[in-house]
């Protein structure tokens, strides 16, 4: 969400949590098909819709499966069939769909994914970090991130107009942080039902099993001699949905008044030191943004809403002569030299020719929580980092006790 | 057939020209040929009931060969035979024998 503007329809005030929000966005969608299976902290999506389903408040057809596995292929099955399809699911639950989450990206049907991030085990853990879906982002879905309630309800929408486009026609998650946004009652503003009815449209797939007029055979067996070329149109398709989040998102600010871009500065105009993060911590630092300026240092913060695709060129063009830049990830890669974000963040620097100084904060694995006092420790680093004028280690371990 | 580019064809390897696997000749996956033999086969056709390929060719009710453009060489109607009419035998050895 960047500025406010005239909103073609009038908010609705609402005190909800996010994952209530996202259900909400869900009974104003009225899917044709609903395929999950409940995992914390994600459960509460699909509780609080399949009440909707038992209440005939929606008309869609909802499938009680008996994994996560089963429903990403019930999604697949269902969106091949030409309905209009969404699922929900966090951590573990996300990891088991793996294989799936492949088919359908390859197989190019726009499903939407409701993902509320949940750590990996083991060791075992329910809460928020960003390990789930950074765990799938090289398996071609469309890849937003949430900052609050508000968002989540927003984004949600705003995913199916993204996935459908027929520029695009790949299946797309937003990601929610689980409990901090997930289970946290926030004030959001929701549309009436028929702006949202209005703003999705009507699906119409090119191509469908139930078109017997016109027979089409969806996933076949590719072999080396076409394989290739599907890869290319899928690597295409996600590379023109960047003008479409944007497209989609300008038409969402005029329906409501909160038009959505790919990111999101805040004080960046003059900012030398630069956080970069995704989810509810961009929030966070926004408050820890307005300390610093309190205090002289010229701190900014840039908010990536779309990791995938990720906007290179942009993150180059925004924050390539600052001085010093702090990446925030919330997930390990694993023998990487940074976390994932960061690891985008700094070739979208190298192939842009811009050469800033550039540190790695992994921090709130778990679930830990982070807060805007910690975030200022960080500006202050980068202060510090500016002054002595060496970067020092590039992965930090932000708030682990030695 | 000439392979085409990223742009001609349909996305995620949808096909809409139904029935085009007879464009596709499996035979070259074969690495044993069926050996019919006509003096044994009393044209029960079981061969043709079982075949998975329908590589059994079959003109006016009477046997009379194998689809060697299509027949993969799984070897179920030489196992099926009643008669014993249809015997494996290696592709590389049939090519030896020729040469």
């Amino acid at each position: 969400m960047t500025t406010m503007q005239v909103a073609k329809y009038k908010g609705i005030p609402k005190g909800l949590e996010g994952d209530r929000a996202v259900a909400e966005a869900m009974r104003q969608m009225n899917p044709d098909v609903v395929a999950a299976y409940p995992i914390t902290p994600q459960t509460e999506i699909v509780m609080r819709f399949s009440d909707f389903v038992a209440n005939g408040e929606v008309d869609t057809e909802f499938i009680a499966v008996e994994s996560e596995h089963a429903a990403m292929s019930s999604c697949i099955g269902a969106a091949a069939a030409g309905g209009r399809v969404q699922t929900a699911t966090s951590g573990a639950g996300m990891a088991l769909m793996w294989e799936v989450l492949w088919v359908a990206t390859g197989s190019r049907l726009p499903i939407v994914m409701h993902a509320v991030n949940r750590s990996l085990s083991s060791p075992l853990n329910i809460h928020c970090d960003h390990s789930d879906t950074m765990g799938m982002r090289d398996a071609g879905w469309v890849h937003i991130f949430d900052e609050n309630v508000q968002e989540a309800y927003d984004n949600a929408i705003q995913m199916v107009r993204i996935a459908e486009h027929p520029d695009v026609m790949l299946p797309a998650l937003h990601a929610l942080d689980g409990f901090i946004i997930g289970h946290s009652v926030e004030r959001l503003e929701t549309l009436p039902d028929q702006a949202v009815k209005e703003f999705i449209g009507t699906y119409k797939p090119k191509y469908s099993l139930l078109d017997v007029e016109h027979p089409a055979t969806f996933g076949p067996m590719d072999l080396p001699d076409y394989f290739s070329e599907h890869k290319r149109q899928q690597a295409e398709a996600i590379q023109n949905a960047l003008d479409i989040i944007v497209q989609v998102g300008k038409d969402f600010g005029e329906l409501s008044g909160r038009p959505y871009g790919l990111m999101e500065g805040y004080c960046l105009d003059d900012a030398d030191y630069v956080l970069v993060a995704l989810g509810s911590t961009a929030g966070t630092s926004k408050v820890a943004v307005d300390m610093m300026r309190d205090s002289g240092v010229k701190a900014g913060l840039l908010k990536i809403r779309c990791f995938r695709p990720f906007p290179h060129k942009m993150v180059s063009e925004v924050l390539g002569k600052r001085k010093v830049i702090g990446v925030l990830d919330r997930s390990i890669s694993f023998g990487a030299q940074t976390g994932p974000l960061c690891l985008e963040v700094i070739a979208s620097f190298f192939t842009h020719g811009c050469y800033p100084k550039v540190v790695n904060y992994v921090y709130g694995l778990g679930g830990r929580d982070i807060v805007p006092t910690q975030i200022c420790e960080m500006y202050k680093e980068l202060v510090e980092i500016d002054k002595k004028g060496i970067t020092g280690p590039v992965q930090r371990f932000f708030g682990v006790r030695d | 057939m000439a392979l085409k580019g990223w742009h001609e064809i349909l996305i995620g390897g949808m096909i809409t020209d139904v029935g085009n696997s007879i464009d596709y000749k499996t035979g070259d996956w074969r690495s044993y040929r069926p050996i019919w033999d006509d003096k044994k086969c009393n044209n029960c056709k079981v061969c043709w009931v079982y075949c998975p390929d329908g590589s059994i060719v079959v003109k006016d009710g009477v046997m009379i060969g194998v689809d060697l453009d299509y027949c993969k060489g799984c070897g179920i109607c030489a196992q099926e035979c009643p008669q014993k009419a249809i015997k494996m035998m290696e592709e590389t050895k049939l090519r030896e024998a020729v040469k």
